[in-house]
């Protein structure tokens, strides 16, 4: 189980990112942040990640504070971040040097062949392409069996095929061990396709919204009346997040308290 | 395939071409400039047009060179020249690296010795002369010694600078691999600086072989800076030039030594110098 417990962060220069996000993300799940820029998504994700510590709250995985990167926690980035000086093996093998090189070399050679890029394993991260890279990327963060796995807009820079292609790379990836998955998007019906709950933020500071916890079964049609009405459910909600509307859970709590 | 299969494909499977293997025309050319100004320098003499005593022919400062080459002297005198190089570069080289990491790596030692070593770079290389002769006496050590400072500071300032302008994001990386200080500086911030740190040797090198001319016209027995030196007292314009020669050769070679060493390091780079 992966909990924030009303987590903030606050910069040194007095900029608030995120105030009091409170949320539970059961093992497994995959959990997608969505929201406006500015609405603290990156932030919550850094933190979680152990690449930032939060000014008040704490972030629990199976009950232990993180304060630090873990090894259980594997994450993905906005661009791959691939080490350019690293063949296309050596990359997705960076966080198994505690290995032999013969498990090593067996693993890296299977996660190849589950992102599509089997004979791409001494190539450069540079004779690539975007959409390759990134699958590249996915697969050094899974290679290493982690429980939690972050992902920030890993997909937002690719075109509309590849990124199609990588989300079912990506599901038959996480269908092998299921690790939990929290991951940031801009993109709804990339939420609604991936995510089991979709979590709408709230910008200045970032709060949490709304949250929608999604219906469809997988694999998941595009196309279906019941995709476009969750899409549109979550459009609407992120239109009442950015007109600066009360947070869902702040109304909850205001009705829960009227006595008439 | 439809249209936009193939540019899904294109784009899938595409990436920089592969490096071309340059062809010898394009490596010939560098030749034809310093070519064409001998032979037009060559017929200017023999045609009378020019005496040729202050700056002689081709064919007279290339029977100099054969002249000293055949009697050994210029292979004694390249060979002090490129010990003292090799000894002064890899001391100033060492101590570039090191220091440039340290005040590259750190705050604190870099507001404490970076302002120090900048003044001392602003020295001119000949005020060293006479402290260093002073210290280290009127042989070897003293122009080693000039040499190697002359190597430190390009190669001090190119690691520092490419430590400072290492990417946060692949840092990162490392941090989310959770990779310790020795791990991180040897398996990331390492291989990043590569490309600069070249740099900065082949800076160093070249102010090498320019420093060993002012360590060897303060005082020496033997090398090419000596030779020149004996040009000049003796009025042989050809000897001078025939150790110009000799330098440039020794140093095109030191430094294509150098780049042919670790190209293969730096084979991952992406880089336009085959496509300019």
């Amino acid at each position: 189980m992966l909990s924030f417990e009303t987590l903030s962060k606050t910069y040194a220069d007095g900029t608030q990112a995120l105030s009091a996000v409170t949320i539970d993300v059961a093992p497994g799940e995959i959990l997608a942040l969505v929201g406006g820029s500015g609405c603290g998504k990156t932030t919550l994700l850094r933190l979680i990640a152990g690449l930032d510590r939060p000014s008040a709250g704490r972030i629990l995985l199976n009950g232990e504070a993180i304060v630090e990167p873990r090894a259980d926690v594997g994450v993905i980035f906005q661009e791959p971040r691939l080490f350019p000086w690293l063949s296309v093996a050596e990359n997705i093998g960076f966080g198994l040097s505690h290995l032999s090189s013969f498990e090593r070399e067996g693993l890296v050679a299977n996660a190849l062949v589950r992102v599509g890029l089997a004979g791409h394993d001494g190539r450069w991260p540079r004779e690539l392409s975007g959409g390759q890279q990134q699958r590249v990327a996915i697969a050094r963060a899974l290679v290493t069996r982690p429980k939690l796995l972050l992902m920030d807009e890993p997909f937002s820079a690719l075109d509309a095929t590849t990124r199609a292609s990588l989300h079912g790379h990506l599901l038959a990836l996480w269908g092998e061990s299921r690790p939990t998955v929290v991951m940031v998007t801009h993109d709804v019906e990339e939420a609604v396709t991936l995510a089991d709950r979709i979590v709408v933020m709230q910008p200045k500071p970032g709060r949490i919204f709304d949250a929608f916890d999604n219906p469809l079964a997988r694999p998941r049609d595009r196309l279906s009346p019941a995709f476009e009405a969750a899409k549109r459910e979550i459009l609407r909600s992120l239109d009442r997040s950015l007109r600066d509307e009360a947070p869902y859970q702040q109304k909850a709590a205001e009705t829960a308290g009227m006595w008439w | 395939m439809s249209a936009l299969g193939l540019e899904t494909a294109a784009n899938e499977e595409g990436g920089p071409a592969r490096s071309r293997p340059r062809r010898p025309g394009v490596a010939l050319a560098g030749f034809a400039l310093p070519v064409l100004l001998a032979i037009l320098w060559e017929v200017a003499v023999d045609t009378g047009l020019a005496n040729g005593r202050l700056m002689p022919p081709p064919s007279v400062v290339g029977a100099t060179l054969w002249g000293l080459a055949s009697s050994g002297e210029l292979l004694t005198h390249a060979t002090a020249t490129l010990w003292r190089v090799a000894a002064g570069f890899g001391l100033g080289a060492a101590a570039g690296t090191l220091l440039g990491a340290i005040t590259g790596a750190l705050p604190v030692a870099r507001g404490i010795l970076d302002p120090t070593l900048q003044a001392l770079r602003a020295i001119p290389s000949i005020a060293w002369v006479p402290l260093f002769i002073l210290w280290l006496g009127i042989f070897e050590a003293s122009k080693v010694a000039l040499i190697a400072v002359g190597v430190f500071f390009p190669v001090y300032l190119g690691v520092a600078a490419a430590i400072q302008g290492i990417d946060r994001k692949i840092v990162e990386v490392g941090r989310v691999f959770r990779l310790g200080r020795l791990a991180m500086a040897r398996r990331v911030l390492l291989p990043a600086i590569l490309p600069a740190w070249i740099t900065a040797l082949r800076s160093g090198l070249g102010l090498g072989f320019m420093f060993v001319v002012a360590a060897e016209i303060m005082g020496a027995s033997e090398g090419l800076g000596y030779l020149l030196v004996d040009g000049q007292q003796l009025g042989r314009p050809d000897t001078i030039i025939a150790a110009i020669i000799s330098f440039a050769v020794l140093g095109k070679l030191a430094d294509g030594l150098l780049v042919a060493v670790t190209r293969p390091v730096l084979a991952w780079q992406d880089t336009a110098r085959d496509k300019l």
